[in-house]
């Protein structure tokens, strides 16, 4: 069975090179079948091949299959091979699970589009390369991944290509992620020169004997794909780009923008843990970012009214937490919450699909409002995602963003402040995702007549996978129930052989589990707080928003505003690089190189010009001029 | 009693010298024809004495070479002289002065 590892990226590269090449000979039907079919089968092998691994011992969990060798040059032999181990296990399921539920969903939200076929073949090339990515036994197939996720994340966004909107925001992702794969590049470089090898298995083995433990090149490196991760799971700096990223249909951004490439930066973490580990300051740096990028985009969410920029400000929020997790040593807790997040924020995106779907295309929350009774299931589902992601007890968001929160408090790599901006984070978390859900599903509707007269519930090919997604937000998070709520912390277990065990120095702080349910408790009242708060300003009082937007005018203006960073990038980055791409093709290309050019041609020109009239065409005038050279240079010769 | 060396070069070398002087003047392209065999001759003339000096044979080899490809020459020129009298009219040089810039 471990020999048909391949099989799983194989059948999307299948589907896209069937529907690519034959994209106007077959039918929509069998495109969408062969798209969806294909996805969906890959489900399958990954759950099989999850249940043949798991019937492995523990320490034996993990096979690798060498499919060839792709180049070997001297001491560097990269081959196209697959990895499987816990940790690759569940990225495929969780990829291929959460990719085939949005696949079902697609036939129904893009029905009426006529770029359909082409939709379906992008996304398959979206699960190939996700496959790929998270499958791979190397660094460099790993980037191939990379980059192959990034370019369907563009094509994607950029879906909808006669809207100038939708382009520019395919370019704005497709270049700020470029500048972090350019990080991701030079780290793999540096682990190369070190260790020699871009294998993980091997890399692992190596490691504690190619880098010095804290050394300047382990943290160089890793520092630098930290930085190809912040690009690509949109973290401070680089996470600009998502929120415009939501130009693209809202499968994509429920597939692509929440569930499954925005984590491929914190599954390159995790899978490179042993490195990371090694280098205090990097994890250090992981965390600051993670948590001030958490802290960060939920309050920006605080502000925004288009329903699916909320979502994405909380996709990097919550993308902040699995930073932070990996930053404090919690790597499986990361894992743990990008699993639960995969399941809970695709049902968000999905239902918000669903909204936007039965009020014609309308985002903005301000023109939504009383769809509870009209969207009944949508209401349901949407409802169950907002109490996963607030982490209301039993629900799966509850315990992975504990678990995140608990060890960033107790984690030798842990500090106070994270665990605290964390908790705050939860409650702003709370406070949006709640003021979106009063906005969108209570008070009256705000939409006006025409577009009341459309709204209708989705059909059941987009309701099934609200459901099923419902019910995985609901029981996802019950793998993981910590020791401390009488659990058996299965999920950790499950991924213990993966992780590094390389001690802080400095001994490891135990804590009682009487503090865990303190901080747990504390959690769970501010998020409660903040729900009666958000029931209180959006469901009773909604007058009393306005009255409190005006009394913090200034706070109210900045965050709507997303902190002024594209403006602040704009002028400190994009502004100085176009006017210098200006300088450069005004005055060094067309003057100085063309100049060059030109200049070189024309002199040549005059010259002949000038010289050609020694050619007169008199035989004699030929003859004196040769003999007269034939005399100087004998006679030179002769008084030489 | 032999003539010294001497005198075969300075006659060769005014024969040359007369030869280049009448390629040069001359507008007649016959005459030209009729000095370029001057100046052959004159190092004819040379080699001759020169191989007759260091009593070597190579000097005669030359000789009947530079005077094949005199008579050679002689053909393929006159020919060419023939065909251009009878599209000009004239075997003045000057006035073949097509070939320039």
């Amino acid at each position: 069975m471990f020999d048909y590892l391949y099989i799983v990226p194989l059948l999307p590269l299948l589907g896209f090179v069937i529907n690519g090449i034959f994209r106007t000979r077959l039918s929509k039907g069998v495109v969408q079948t062969l798209a969806v079919g294909s996805v969906g089968l890959s489900f399958v092998f990954s759950v099989i091949l999850f249940f043949k691994l798991l019937g492995l011992e523990p320490e034996h969990r993990l096979v690798e299959q060498v499919l060839f060798s792709w180049i070997p040059v001297g001491s560097l032999n990269l081959d196209i091979a697959f990895l499987l181990d816990p940790l690759s296990s569940v990225m495929i399921m969780v990829v291929s699970c959460v990719g085939f539920i949005i696949h079902v969903y697609s036939i129904g939200y893009m029905a009426h589009d006529p770029g359909i076929k082409r939709f379906f073949i992008y996304m398959n090339l979206f699960m190939f390369s996700m496959l790929t990515l998270v499958m791979s036994n190397n660094l460099i197939l790993l980037f191939i991944g990379w980059e192959g996720v990034g370019l369907c994340s563009y094509l994607l966004i950029a879906f909808w290509f006669d809207k100038k909107s939708a382009t520019d925001a395919g370019n704005k992702a497709f270049i700020v992620n470029r500048i972090g794969d350019f990080g991701f590049l030079l780290g793999g470089f540096i682990i190369f020169w070190a260790a020699g090898t871009f294998q993980f298995t091997e890399l692992q083995h190596i490691a504690p004997e190619a880098f010095v433990f804290g050394g300047g090149l382990v943290t160089a490196a890793t520092l630098l794909l930290l930085f190809g991760a912040t690009g690509k799971s949109a973290q401070i700096p680089l996470y600009i780009w998502l929120p415009d990223a939501m130009e693209g249909p809202t499968p994509v951004s429920a597939l692509i923008h929440a569930a499954t490439m925005v984590t491929a930066g914190v599954y390159m973490l995790v899978r490179l843990n042993f490195l990371f580990l090694m280098a205090p300051t990097t994890m250090l740096v992981t965390a600051v970012i993670g948590c001030v990028t958490a802290f960060v985009a939920a309050t920006i969410g605080l502000a925004q009214n288009d329903i699916k920029r909320v979502l994405a400000y909380s996709t990097i929020s919550q993308l902040g937490y699995m930073m932070m997790a990996c930053g404090v040593a919690a790597f499986t807790a990361g894992i743990f919450h990008l699993m639960t997040h995969a399941f809970f924020k695709a049902l968000l995106f999905l239902g918000s699909g669903s909204v936007i779907h039965a009020l014609s295309a309308e985002q903005d929350m301000r023109r939504m409002g009383g769809l509870k009774k009209s969207l009944p299931i949508t209401y349901k589902t949407f409802l169950v995602g907002t109490l996963a992601i607030t982490g209301i007890p039993l629900f799966s968001g509850f315990f992975s963003k504990d678990e995140i929160l608990w060890k960033s408090f107790s984690s030798g790599h842990g500090h106070i402040i994270f665990w605290l901006v964390g908790v705050i984070t939860a409650a702003l978390t709370a406070f949006y995702m709640f003021r979106l859900l009063y906005l969108t599903f209570f008070g009256e509707g705000r939409y006006d007549r025409q577009t009341a007269e459309h709204i209708h519930e989705s059909p059941k090919v987009m309701t099934m996978p609200l459901i099923i997604l419902a019910v995985l937000s609901f029981v996802g998070g019950w793998v993981g129930i910590p020791h401390v709520l009488r659990g058996g912390a299965w999920f950790e277990k499950f991924l213990e052989p993966v992780m590094a065990h390389i001690p802080l120095s400095g001994h490891e702080v135990h804590h009682s589990s009487s503090l865990e349910y303190a901080l747990m408790a504390i959690t769970f009242v501010l998020v409660l707080v903040s729900i009666y708060l958000a029931y209180y300003l959006y469901r009773k009082n909604i007058d009393k928003v306005t009255s409190l937007r005006q009394s913090m005018e200034g706070l109210y203006r900045i965050i709507l505003n997303k902190y002024y960073v594209d403006e602040f990038y704009g002028a400190t980055i994009v502004r100085p690089v176009v006017n210098g791409s200006i300088f450069l093709w005004k005055i060094i290309d067309v003057f100085l190189i063309d100049g060059i050019a030109n200049g070189l041609a024309r002199l040549v020109g005059d010259m002949s010009e000038t010289f050609r009239r020694m050619q007169t065409g008199y035989v004699r005038a030929y003859m004196t001029v040769f003999v007269v050279g034939a005399v100087v240079v004998i006679g030179f010769l002769v008084v030489r | 009693m032999t003539v010294p060396l001497d005198y075969y070069i300075i006659l060769s070398a005014f024969l040359f010298a007369i030869g280049t002087i009448g390629v040069l003047v001359s507008r007649n392209m016959i005459i030209m024809f009729m000095a370029i065999e001057i100046m052959l001759n004159a190092g004819n003339l040379a080699l001759i004495a020169f191989s007759r000096y260091l009593r070597i044979m190579d000097g005669h080899v030359f000789v009947f070479l530079v005077m094949t490809v005199a008579a050679a020459e002689a053909g393929v020129g006159l020919a060419i002289i023939i065909a251009i009298f009878r599209n000009r009219e004239s075997v003045n040089a000057d006035f073949l002065n097509l070939m320039k810039w």
